[in-house]
C-alpha cells in the first residue's frame, strides 16, 4: 500500500473520532436548555461585534446636533443621546469593543495564568512555593481595585483596560492549573512517558498541560461576563476607554446625568451588559457540567 | 555469557519527615541491598508479597526515583553514573510496561502519538517514516491500522496493555521490565498478553524482567525466579528447581500457597501468620525470623547473607532440605 492512501486511510478514521467526540459532546450540551440559550446568545453577540458595524445604521461617533435626546423612534429605534448620536449604532459598536477586550484578557490572563500554575504544579517544591507566594501577592488584592490601581496607575486607555484586567485575572487560573499539575504528575502515564526518556520541558508542556487545560476553559468563559463588566466598570468611572469610544461603560456614564428624563441613554447599553454577561455565564454553566467528568459521567 | 545487566546491593531509602533544615525522622527501606544479574535473553521473575518493594525495585533501576545506593550495570556500564543526555539513553536499552493499563496510556493522545513518542523523542526516526514504523509495531502486537487514530479509552485492558507494549518495543530495547504484566487483566486475556511476550521475546530477542505476585503465571514464563521479602532478596533459583524444592521458609510458604485442584493432596504446608513487619522498622538479624517457623536465636542476632548452594542463592541460617 502507497504512504498516501494511508494518510487518507488516517484521516477517515481520525475525522471519525473527533466527529464522534463532538456529537457526543453536542448531545450533552443539547440537554441544558439554559446553556443552549446561552451559546444563542453568544452566538448573537459574536456576530453583532463582527458584522454589526457594517450595518450599523449610523455613525457611532458623530452625531447630528439637531436630533440630541430624542426617545427611542422608528428613526433612532434607541434614541439618541445628548450628542444626538444614534444610540442602537453605538450598542452595537460597543460589543465589538467589548468582545475584544474579552477575548485578548482572556487569551492573556489564560495563558499566563496556565503555564504559571502548571510549572508550580509540576516542579513543586522551591518553585512551587516561589510561584505561589507571588501567587498569593496578587490573591491579596480585590480583582476590581487591583485593575484600577493597574488602570489608573498606566493611564487611562482600552490597551491598558485590557492589560489591568489580564494582571488582576490570571492568579485565578494559575492556582486552577496548578491543582491539575499536581494531580497529573503522579499519574501513571506521566511516569510512563518519563520511562521513554523524555525531557522535563516536554512532559510539562506536551502531556501535563494538555490536561490541566478544561477546568481553565471552563471558569474563562466564567469569567468573560465579569470580564466584560469589569471593563464597562472602569469606563464608566473613567479609568478605562476615553470618549467618544463608544464603550458600554462610558455610554451608561454619560447617560447618568439624564437618567430621569431621558431614560434610554443608560438602559439600552446596561442591557446590553446584562445579556451579554447573563450569555456568558450560561454557556460557562454549561461547559462545566458537560466538560468536567465528576459532575457527569 | 557476559550479563546483560548486573545489580549490586541496590538500595532504595525513602524519607519520612524532614523539609527544609529538618532531617528526616526515619527511612522507609522498601528496597534495601538487592543483588542479582540478567543474562541476555533470559527471563528473570521477582516475586513477592504486596508491599515488598518489587515496584520501587523496577522504579529504580530504570531510575524514575532515583535509588539511594547500590550499582545497576548494563552490558558492563552503571547506569546509575549516567548524567544529562546520557540518562535518556538510558530508556534506549531499557524499556518498562506498567501493571494498570488503564492508566498508564494518557488519554488525550491517539494511539499513534503514544506509540511514536518513544522514537520521536529519541529521534530514532524521520518524519515520514514514524507511521509506518508505528503501524509496523502495532501489528506484531495484534493491533491494526484503524486502530492509530483512536484514543485509549476505545480499547479493552488486553488491548491497551498491547499498546503499552508497542510503545515500549517501538523503541528496541534490550531489556524490558514488566511491572505486573497481567494482574490487571481477566484471565482469558491474561494468557493471551503471557503468550504474545513469550512470541515477542523470540521475535526481537528480548531479555524480560518480571514482577509479580502471581506464582503460576511466573512458573509459566520465568527461567529464574528471585523471591523477595521485606526489600532483600531471600532466594533466587532456576524456575523449575525452585518450585520443587524450595530451600527458603518464605519461598516454600508462598508456593504452598498456591491452591492446589486436587483436594486428596494433603502436604505438609508453612502457612504463614501475622503481618509483613514496617520495613521502617525491619527485625533485627534476619528480616523473615517474625514469621518463620524455624526460626532462632542465631536468626535474631545476625542476618543471613544471600550465599550460593550450587547454583541456588539462599539467604537462610537453617536452609530447608529436600
Amino acid at each position: 500500500m502507497s504512504v498516501a492512501t494511508g494518510w487518507v486511510k488516517d484521516f477517515q478514521h481520525r475525522y471519525k473520532s473527533q466527529l464522534e467526540s463532538a456529537l457526543y459532546f453536542w448531545s450533552y450540551l443539547r440537554r441544558n436548555t439554559l446553556s443552549v440559550i446561552g451559546i444563542l446568545v453568544i452566538f448573537v453577540f459574536i456576530l453583532v461585534a463582527a458584522f454589526g458595524p457594517y450595518f450599523a445604521p449610523y455613525n457611532p461617533v458623530k452625531g447630528e446636533t439637531s436630533d440630541r435626546l430624542q426617545g427611542p423612534s422608528a428613526e433612532h429605534w434607541f434614541g439618541t443621546d445628548q450628542l444626538g448620536r444614534d444610540i442602537f449604532s453605538r450598542v452595537i459598536h460597543g460589543a465589538r469593543v467589548s468582545l475584544r477586550i474579552a477575548m485578548i484578557v482572556a487569551v492573556i490572563a489564560g495563558t499566563v495564568g496556565t503555564v504559571v500554575g502548571v510549572t508550580s504544579g509540576y516542579f513543586g517544591a522551591l518553585v512551587d512555593d516561589l510561584l505561589m507566594r507571588v501567587t498569593d501577592m496578587f490573591f491579596a488584592f480585590p480583582k476590581l481595585v487591583l485593575a484600577m490601581a493597574v488602570a489608573a496607575a498606566l493611564g487611562p486607555d482600552l490597551e491598558n483596560v485590557i492589560f489591568a484586567i489580564a494582571i488582576a485575572s490570571w492568579p485565578v487560573y494559575a492556582r486552577l492549573a496548578r491543582g491539575e499539575a499536581l494531580a497529573v504528575r503522579e499519574e501513571d502515564y506521566i511516569e510512563a512517558i518519563r520511562a521513554l526518556g523524555a525531557g522535563r520541558m516536554r512532559i510539562l508542556f506536551l502531556h501535563v498541560l494538555p490536561m490541566c487545560i478544561t477546568p481553565i476553559i471552563i471558569q474563562v468563559t466564567l469569567d468573560m461576563g465579569f470580564i466584560i463588566l469589569t471593563a464597562a466598570g472602569l469606563g464608566f468611572i473613567g479609568f478605562g476607554a476615553q470618549p467618544p469610544t463608544p464603550e458600554w461603560g462610558i455610554m451608561i456614564a454619560e447617560g447618568r446625568n439624564f437618567i430621569t428624563s431621558q431614560w434610554w441613554l443608560s438602559t439600552f447599553p446596561g442591557l446590553a451588559i446584562l445579556v451579554t454577561v447573563l450569555g456568558f455565564n450560561l454557556l460557562g454553566d454549561g461547559l462545566r457540567d458537560v466538560l468536567d467528568p465528576r459532575l457527569t459521567r | 555469557m557476559s550479563r546483560l545487566l548486573q545489580v549490586r546491593n541496590l538500595k532504595k531509602h525513602f524519607p519520612i519527615g524532614g523539609g527544609l533544615f529538618r532531617d528526616p525522622t526515619d527511612f522507609v527501606k522498601a528496597v534495601d541491598g538487592v543483588s542479582f544479574d540478567i543474562e541476555p535473553g533470559e527471563v528473570f521473575g521477582v516475586v513477592g508479597e504486596s508491599g515488598c518493594g518489587k515496584t520501587t525495585l523496577a522504579r529504580s533501576l530504570l531510575r524514575l526515583i532515583e535509588p539511594t545506593g547500590g550499582s545497576v550495570s548494563l552490558n558492563g556500564d552503571n547506569i546509575l553514573e549516567w548524567q544529562g543526555s546520557d540518562k535518556k539513553r538510558i530508556y534506549r536499552h531499557m524499556q518498562i510496561v506498567f501493571q494498570d493499563p488503564y492508566s498508564s496510556l494518557h488519554p488525550r493522545k491517539l494511539v499513534k502519538d503514544i506509540v511514536s513518542e518513544g522514537l520521536v523523542i529519541h529521534g530514532l526516526a524521520e518524519r515520514s517514516e514514524v507511521r509506518e514504523r508505528v503501524l509496523d509495531m502495532l501489528q506484531r502486537v495484534g493491533l491494526n491500522e484503524e486502530h492509530l487514530f483512536r484514543y485509549p479509552h476505545e480499547f479493552s485492558g488486553g488491548q491497551r496493555q498491547r499498546i503499552a507494549l508497542a510503545r515500549a518495543l517501538v523503541l528496541h530495547p534490550q531489556l524490558i521490565l514488566l511491572d505486573e504484566p497481567t494482574s490487571a487483566l481477566d484471565v482469558s486475556v491474561q494468557s493471551k498478553i503471557l503468550n504474545l511476550l513469550v512470541e515477542l521475546k523470540e521475535e526481537f530477542g528480548l531479555t524480560y524482567l518480571i514482577i509479580s505476585h502471581d506464582l503460576s503465571v511466573m512458573q509459566y514464563v520465568c527461567d529464574r525466579i528471585g523471591v523477595m521479602y521485606l526489600g532483600k532478596l531471600v532466594e533466587v533459583g532456576q524456575t523449575e528447581d525452585l518450585f520443587a524444592v524450595p530451600k527458603h521458609p518464605y519461598t516454600k510458604s508462598l508456593i504452598d500457597s498456591i491452591p492446589s485442584l486436587d483436594p486428596r493432596v494433603r502436604r505438609e504446608r508453612i502457612i504463614l501468620e501475622g503481618d509483613v513487619p514496617s520495613p521502617i522498622n525491619p527485625p533485627s538479624g534476619c528480616s523473615f525470623r517474625t514469621r518463620c517457623p524455624y526460626a532462632d536465636k542465631h536468626c535474631t542476632e545476625v542476618e543471613p547473607p544471600l550465599e550460593a548452594i550450587r547454583d541456588r542463592w539462599v539467604a537462610c541460617h537453617y536452609p530447608l532440605e529436600e
